[in-house]
Order: C-alpha cells, then sequence, then structure tokens
C-alpha cells in the first residue's frame, strides 16, 4: 500500500520475456547494427576525408575509403586486402562500399514494403472481422483471390509494365502481401469482437472506429508484428531476387542482389564476388526470421495480462 | 404505479438461424433463444430475471442493450423504440442504459489502465459535470470503494471483486439511469457476493438507479429484486412481485426452482422437500410441442402437449403461464 508503483505495461512485459532469449537479443542488436549502416552509408564509405585539422596536414578517413561508383580498373577483380577488405569487382569498384550502400535498399524496401502492406492488412483485416456480413464477404474473396497468384510472378509480370525501380517495388511487393496480415487481423478480430470488454465498449457507446483501433486493434497487434518481421526478411529476399534477375534496381545503383547477379560471370575468378552478398543476404534473413521467432515466443506464452 | 415505465420490452425475440457448413449455408434450424417476451421496468425499480442457463436470459439482455440484434419486438426505452433509432442517436442514447457483464477478468480490456476504462465513458458523453474527468474518475472510485489511487493500474493487478467494482464504476461514471447487471456476482465468491450487493443496493438508493437483475441464483436475486420474472426455454413462465414467488410460486418450474433454495434455518431445512427436475432442458433448436415445459414438469396434463400456454394474470400483478390455471 504504501509505495504504489507504476504497473509494467503489456509490452515491458515482452520485452522482459525477449530478453531471456539470449540469440534473439544479439539478432536485434544485429538488426540495429544493420540499421547504422544503412543510415550512416555516405559518411562510411566515401573518398572524401571526413575530417581534417586546420592546416590540413591530417585527415580522417572514412572506415572504406572509396565510394560504391569510384572505378579503378587498374584494381579489377582483386581479391580481399589491405585496402579492399572485401575486394573489387570488374570494374575495380570496392566491394565493401557498394555492400554498405546496398544495404540502404534493402532495409527501404523491407521497411516500406511491409509498412505498405501491414496498413492495408490492418484495415481490411479489421473491417472484415468487426462487420462481418458482406463486407467481410467481400474482403474474403479479394484474400483469396490474391492468394491465388504467385507473388513473385505477379510482381515480375507488374515490374515488366510499369519499369525496373525501387520505388515501383516497395509499392508492387506493398500491394500484393498484405493477405497474411489480413487474414491474421481477421481472426484476431472475430475472437475479440465477442469478448466481454468489446461488447463493453459497444454498450458503453463507443464509436466504431473508437472500438476498432482503440479497444480492439491494441490486442490484435502482437502477433502483426511477429509477421511483419518474418516479412521485412521476405520483402529482402523478394528484393534480391528481383535484383539478381535484372528487375530491380539500375545496375550502376549497388544492391545486394544486383551485385550477386554481376558476380555470376566470374564465379570461377572471384568467389568474394558471390560469397558476400550471399553471405549477406543469407545472415540478415535468417537474423530477422530469428527475432520473429522471439518476439513470437514472447508473446505467445500467454503472459499474465 | 407510476405513469410510464423507462423500459418496455414488447414481443421480443431472438432466434439465431443454424447454418449447414459448406459453401452454400443452407439453414437448417432455428434456436427461438428468446421468443415472445414482454416486460416492463418501471423507474427506481429492481427486476429479477431468473431462469436456468441456456433459457434466454443474458441473451434478453444483450438484446436490450442492442449489442445483439433482435429478430422482431420492440425495446422501448423511455418511450423510444431502440431497435427503430439511428445508430448515432442510439450511440448517444447509450449513456442512459449501461451494463455490468458476468466475468469481471473478460469484461475489461487489458490494455488500458482501469483509470481509462472509467474514464472513457466520461469523455464521451462530458458526464463530468464541471469537473475534470480525473476527478470524476476518481469520485466515482470512491463511490464504488475503491482506493483512487489505483486509477494507473491494469486490470490484471485486481482481484475478482475489485474488478467487478471497476465494471460497475465504469457503468455508473456515464450517469445512467437504467442499469443492465448481466450475472455481475456468479463469478466472484460467496463472501464477495453479498458484499457485491449490497453496493448494488446503496448506489441505487444514491443515485436512484433502476435495475434488471439478471442471475440463476434465486437466493442473489431475492435479496435485491422487487418483482421476479421467470424464464424458461426463451419464454417468461412468471412474473410476480417477489414477495408472491416465494410465498406462493404458482408455476410448477418456479416451484422446482425454488425448492432447490437452501433455507439457513436447519429445522427448517430439514423439512424442505425437494423436487428435483428429471432431465435436461431441452434442445431450443427442436423445443418441446404445447408447453416447453412438459417434459420435465410433474402436473402435466394432456392437453400440455398440444397447446402452448398464455402470459395470464391470476392475481393482480401475478402473471403466469401454464394451463393450471386456466379459467
Amino acid at each position: 500500500m504504501a509505495t504504489i508503483k507504476k504497473s509494467p505495461s503489456y509490452w515491458k512485459m515482452v520485452w522482459r520475456q525477449y530478453r531471456r532469449n539470449h540469440l534473439a537479443t544479439w539478432g536485434l542488436v544485429f538488426i540495429a547494427f544493420l540499421i547504422v549502416m544503412a543510415l550512416g552509408a555516405p559518411w562510411i564509405a566515401t573518398n572524401k576525408p571526413l575530417w581534417c585539422n586546420a592546416s590540413g596536414s591530417y585527415c580522417l578517413k572514412a572506415p572504406i575509403p572509396y565510394t560504391p561508383t569510384q572505378y579503378n580498373l587498374d584494381e579489377s577483380l582483386m581479391p580481399p586486402n589491405r585496402h579492399h577488405w572485401l575486394g573489387t569487382d570488374e570494374q575495380g569498384r570496392d566491394v565493401a562500399a557498394r555492400m554498405v550502400f546496398g544495404s540502404r535498399i534493402s532495409l527501404a524496401v523491407g521497411v516500406v514494403a511491409v509498412g505498405i502492406y501491414v496498413a492495408i492488412g490492418i484495415l481490411l483485416g479489421a473491417l472484415a472481422g468487426y462487420y462481418g456480413g458482406w463486407v467481410d464477404q467481400v474482403v474474403s474473396r479479394a484474400i483469396e483471390i490474391m492468394i491465388c497468384f504467385p507473388t513473385f510472378f505477379l510482381i515480375l509480370t507488374l515490374l515488366a509494365f510499369l519499369g525496373p525501380s525501387i520505388y515501383n517495388i516497395m509499392i508492387i511487393i506493398g500491394l500484393t502481401s498484405w493477405t497474411g496480415i489480413a487474414r491474421l487481423v481477421r481472426g484476431e478480430f472475430l475472437k475479440l469482437k465477442n469478448q466481454d470488454f468489446v461488447q463493453a465498449a459497444i454498450a458503453l457507446g463507443a464509436s466504431d472506429s473508437r472500438v476498432i483501433f482503440r479497444h480492439m486493434l491494441p490486442n490484435a497487434l502482437a502477433p502483426v508484428l511477429v509477421s511483419a518481421t518474418f516479412g521485412v526478411a521476405a520483402a529482402i529476399l523478394i528484393e534480391s531476387g528481383l535484383s539478381f534477375l535484372g528487375f530491380g534496381v539500375p545496375p550502376h545503383i549497388p544492391s545486394w542482389g544486383s551485385i550477386l547477379s554481376q558476380s555470376q560471370e566470374f564465379m570461377d575468378i572471384a568467389w568474394w564476388l558471390t560469397l558476400v552478398p550471399g553471405a549477406a543476404i543469407f545472415i540478415t534473413i535468417t537474423v530477422y526470421n530469428i527475432v520473429g521467432e522471439g518476439l513470437r515466443d514472447a508473446i505467445d506464452p500467454r503472459l499474465k495480462v | 404505479m407510476s405513469t410510464k415505465p423507462l423500459l418496455e420490452v414488447q414481443n421480443l425475440a431472438v432466434h439465431f438461424p443454424v447454418e449447414s457448413g459448406g459453401l452454400l449455408r443452407k439453414q437448417v434450424g432455428l434456436v427461438r433463444a428468446v421468443d415472445d417476451v414482454s416486460f416492463h421496468i418501471n423507474a427506481g425499480e429492481t427486476v429479477g430475471l431468473v431462469g436456468e442457463s441456456g433459457c434466454g436470459k443474458s441473451t434478453t439482455g444483450r438484446a436490450i442493450m442492442q449489442l445483439i440484434e433482435a429478430t422482431s419486438g420492440r425495446v422501448l426505452f423511455e418511450g423510444k423504440d431502440l431497435r427503430q433509432m439511428p445508430h448515432a442517436e442510439l450511440t448517444h442514447a447509450r449513456r442512459n442504459f449501461q451494463m455490468i457483464f458476468q466475468d469481471p477478468y473478460a469484461s475489461l480490456n487489458p490494455r488500458k489502465t482501469v483509470g481509462d476504462a472509467v474514464g472513457e465513458p466520461i469523455k464521451l458523453f462530458g458526464t463530468a459535470g464541471g469537473k475534470s474527468v480525473n476527478e470524476r474518475v476518481q469520485e466515482v472510485f470512491h463511490m464504488v470503494g475503491l482506493n483512487p489511487r489505483y486509477i494507473r493500474r491494469y486490470p490484471h493487478e485486481f482481484s475478482g471483486g475489485q474488478r467487478q467494482r471497476i465494471g460497475i464504476a465504469r457503468a455508473l461514471a456515464a450517469n445512467p439511469k437504467l442499469i443492465i447487471a448481466d450475472e455481475p456476482i456468479s463469478a466472484l465468491d460467496v463472501s464477495i457476493q453479498a458484499q457485491i450487493l449490497n453496493l448494488m443496493t446503496d448506489l441505487q438508493e444514491q443515485l436512484n438507479l433502476t435495475y434488471l437483475f439478471i442471475s440463476h441464483d434465486l437466493a442473489a436475486v431475492r435479496h435485491i429484486s422487487q418483482r421476479i420474472i421467470v424464464m424458461y426455454l426463451g419464454k417468461i413462465v412468471e412474473v410476480a412481485s417477489y414477495e408472491a414467488i416465494y410465498s406462493s410460486p404458482k408455476h410448477p418450474y418456479t416451484q422446482a426452482l425454488l425448492s432447490a433454495v437452501p433455507i439457513p434455518d436447519p429445522v427448517v431445512e430439514k423439512q424442505r422437500r425437494r423436487q428435483v427436475l428429471v432431465g435436461d432442458i431441452p434442445n431450443p433448436i427442436n423445443p418441446p410441442t404445447g408447453c416447453a415445459f412438459h417434459p420435465r414438469c410433474p402436473l402435466a396434463m394432456a392437453h400440455c402437449k398440444t397447446v402452448t400456454p398464455k402470459l395470464q394474470q391470476t392475481e393482480s400483478g401475478h402473471w403466469v403461464s401454464c394451463h393450471l390455471y386456466d379459467k
């Protein structure tokens, strides 16, 4: 009675549970590292000095003192060495610099595409689950129709019409991948709709949008977050695949998929060109999946709420 | 009797279609959860609604609250039919009739602090009465006997009894005239039940509330109600003042229900003859013909199987639906 401390909220309890999973916690650290790398790319990989003293006698060089498009044909296809940590490609461009800039594409595609489809999925799923009836029929049929298309080929087809561009990739992934989230949210809403606290909110005189967004959505968000984490991994993979096939970003802009794509011709003489982007994609996807699973486990064992 | 009842339910029916699985969803049956139910509640009164589980008492409560869409009938609140009201007007009118739910664990949003839960109707309807929302929340907390310092806590930190007090506080916050209490004490310990019942009676006196008290527990209902409605299989079988129900129950079903209530006096209790009903409550998809109670009725007659009895007045204010009282 004496001390009344503010009780831990649901998400604090989820975090406490999540922290117990060391692998997932390190996964989160790795994702944070990727984000810092993507955001800081112009300062990490540049041939301009970061800082010089007043007389210009001493300059602080960037960690990777090359830009991703800076070519030097004298240094083409060099294996990893003191100057080029991850070697160079056929035009003598530094692979490390290209990888750092490539991570921006992966991150942007992952975040924006997933953001678009999570928003669409939540809205349609919530409406279908809350209102039922013909609204549910329309949304459910739309989901079934979307699922019928193999997403990757649908994306390829649409890109062929719209032209390859990173923005088109984001929008198309966003517009085609919302079905999973919509089904998830619809299911959660069907479950929540009959719970007493939702009925209580309706009986209280709360408007539909208030019931949907203030009362039901916060209780349906946890599985969406898990799914979105897996979704980021899937979106990165799709972007890499598209870039590999040449439908992604224009060739001069580095992305992990396009670096991998260009490595094909030199696979037998320049192993690093294949290994580095391949490993980066593999590790990133794995880490996102580990984080997603950790999150799911932290939410799933019915926390005492 | 006062002029106009606060709530008047006329021929209310709630039917749920039973659909087959598969694509075409053929309707294969109809559950008459509530069938042709009419009653009224006067302002300031407490009416108890009793019956076995599955008899449609909760469905009646939710249909009055417009949480379930009724199939037919009228629900007149202060003379206005809630079923015909446009959505926006109904939402606004809800401040006058609130509900207390059975399960105090399920009826509070786990992601909202209890202060937010109680504050919501105050914000929605502006019933703070010149005070800040927070002050009004504290006031309501005080009314239901909760420490106002707990308003920042989450529901899972409270006991069942405390949660039910929060549920009552939330219903009161809108300043309603009518409260529909759907088995408000059946999920609680016996010791807590009495506290909650006393709280509800105290609040009724203070705030001039009207209750529809739904329960399967006759002993609890007698504590609080002036009039009692007995339901069986979606229909009203008996309506009477609580004295009349206890001293001279008319319907064989009511008599059976009452004989199941223990008497807290050992001498009298020994002489209590229990009239045990045989069989289960029938399947409401396929209810018995005639009087729905006849397969279990110890006094059933031949025409009970064929003719459906009507609710008729035997004495002033005592209504019963049974062929034994046909004139």
